[in-house]
């Protein structure tokens, strides 16, 4: 790789071991990918949830973040993806204290390297939107895929590592959708019918990225009858990326690139109702009892907020069935401020803040409530929560609701 | 058996020498493995209820996420890790965590590396060189 007398200097020490660190990091990816250079970013944002550091990552982060002062700051802004926990809730949710003191370790050693705790995976609705040709570090799926589409800005999936280095250095290795010529539509899909709700947004991006299944391959979606809005592109795009590791889509006349193809690319795919209700109708289970009702994944909106609180309408939920509403820190104060909150709760839903909910000890919060049985809007949570040992549906939020009300589903 | 050697993309990690467990499917570590027991946890993962542990897994893609950047890392650290990955083809989040966490990793074969690896097989990787050795193919001796 090209580096130039700054970023030699970094992987030399005379910047400090925090960026030596990071910048032997990144040379070490762009090198396997092949990057000739590298290049500056305008923000970075890590996932950096407990579950996935561990004591070692929490260890490695403490070590790093021993450094002075002036060794260890970010260089550009960078904000945090959702925790493992909120300490508000977590005991409500049977994590342990255990978990919330590894927690708490993370969080003091991040904040000593100047990241804003944002705990959100949806920044590009809340914190700053991201701008057309802006090269990024953005360390969740979902992110990066709205981020690369919507916007036309520009990142790879950066993991947690990868997006703190890339806090330190202020840059990262020019290679995957940094390049024009990795976001080529390389597929084409053609809608039939609209979809309905976010949970069917979801199912759309899941069955594109079922057909895609690569992080190489950059689907073009034809036929959408009007704009689907942010929430829905939030869901399609998180679905995408989550079943099928996509980075960027195209849809003319939505997302912000026009979409050159690249030329083996082919006849377009038809995707109509019948692909979508069959996407659904695979993960049914009617009649049956449900533990876990879960609004997260991607967090939700003060819009969805709204939406929940006026789907549940005043009614309780079933005394053997659990709600959990995830959103932002910021969505959650606007959401208490504006009444949402009260509303929500009143029916005896959990609503947490800068947490999710695969990434938030699934695994343990089963073992501990019993939890098997989970109904959730989020294509993406769908595809995910399986190998936690879950049973999970999707529905609409509507039905979800109606299923944490009834404590089964109808 | 006179090693068969399979060239790829130099990689990250160590020089390694082990046993292949080969599927055609893909992989995440937070998605398909519960990584306490060390087993492949998702219902419908081809390599459902195997062990990985010290294994080298031979797979085809990454699928999405970002959390096995930190999981390979702290899987290593608990010593309930894969010895190495071979892949066809994967995302920046698996050699990100690759790299992290110090586990061999290499990809981009001439051919479907999980036709051309059976499980069973003992292969030697080299990273730096971009090479992968079939040592020994259980019934052809060595």
């Amino acid at each position: 790789m090209q580096l130039n007398d700054e970023e030699r200097a970094m992987l030399a020490g005379a910047l400090g071991e925090p960026r030596r660190w990071a910048i032997a990091h990144q040379v070490a990816v762009g090198e396997f990918f092949d990057a000739a250079d590298m290049v500056p970013v305008a923000q970075a944002h890590i996932m950096a949830d407990t579950e996935s550091l561990g004591e070692a990552g929490v260890a490695f982060l403490e070590r790093l973040a021993a450094a002075p002062g002036a060794e260890r700051r970010v260089r550009v802004p960078t904000l945090t993806d959702p925790r493992g926990l909120d300490v508000a809730v977590y005991k409500r949710l049977g994590q342990s204290a255990a978990m919330a003191a590894l927690e708490a370790r993370a969080i003091a050693a991040l904040k000593a390297f100047g990241v804003l705790m944002t705990d959100t995976c949806i920044n590009y609705q809340t914190i700053l939107p991201p701008v057309r040709g802006e090269h990024l570090a953005m360390g969740d799926t979902g992110v990066v895929i709205y981020t690369n589409s919507v916007f036309g800005a520009r990142s790879n999936f950066e993991g947690g590592p990868s997006a703190l280095a890339a806090g330190l250095t202020g840059r990262t290795p020019r290679y995957g959708f940094h390049l024009d010529a990795c976001r080529r539509a390389t597929r084409r899909f053609r809608l039939g019918a609209s979809p309905r709700d976010l949970s069917e947004w979801g199912a759309l991006g899941g069955i594109v990225g079922r057909a895609c299944g690569s992080y190489w391959e950059v689907p073009l979606i034809e036929g959408i009858a009007a704009p689907p809005g942010s929430d829905a592109l939030k869901h399609f795009g998180a679905a995408l990326a989550s079943y099928g590791s996509v980075a960027l889509f195209h849809m003319p006349g939505v997302t912000a690139e026009p979409a050159a193809m690249a030329d083996a690319a082919g006849d377009a795919v038809a995707i109509g109702r019948a692909e979508i209700d069959a996407f659904v109708a695979g993960y049914a289970a009617p009649g049956e009892a449900v533990d876990v009702v879960v609004f997260a994944a991607p967090q939700l909106s003060l819009i969805e907020m709204q939406e929940v609180a006026d789907a549940i309408g005043g009614r309780q939920v079933h005394p053997r069935t659990t709600l959990l509403v995830a959103t932002s820190p910021e969505i959650k104060h606007a959401a208490d401020r504006m009444g949402l909150t009260a509303r929500i709760e009143a029916s005896g839903a959990v609503v947490a803040a800068g947490m999710c909910f695969y990434n938030s000890y699934a695994g343990e919060m089963a073992e501990a409530n019993g939890w098997r049985r989970l109904v959730t809007n989020s294509a993406k949570l769908v595809n995910i929560i399986g190998g936690y040992g879950y049973r999970p549906s999707l529905a609409s939020l509507e039905r979800c609701v109606e299923a944490a009300v009834a404590g089964r589903m109808r | 058996m006179t090693p068969t050697v399979l060239r790829c993309h130099p990689g990250v990690g160590p020089a390694v020498e082990g046993i292949a467990l080969v599927a055609q499917d893909n992989f995440s570590a937070r998605y398909d493995l519960d990584r306490k027991q060390g087993v492949f946890s998702r219902p419908s993962h081809a390599l459902a209820g195997q062990s990985y542990a010290g294994r080298i897994l031979v797979l085809n893609d990454a699928k999405g996420g970002v959390a096995t950047a930190w999981m390979l890392h702290e899987m290593k650290a608990r010593g309930i890790v894969p010895l190495a990955l071979v892949f066809n083809r994967v995302n920046p989040i698996l050699a990100q965590g690759a790299a992290f966490g110090n586990v061999t990793m290499v990809d981009r074969f001439d051919g479907d590396v999980t036709a051309l690896i059976r499980t069973g097989d003992r292969l030697r990787i080299d990273p730096a060189a971009g090479t992968v050795e079939i040592l020994d193919r259980e019934g052809q001796g060595a």
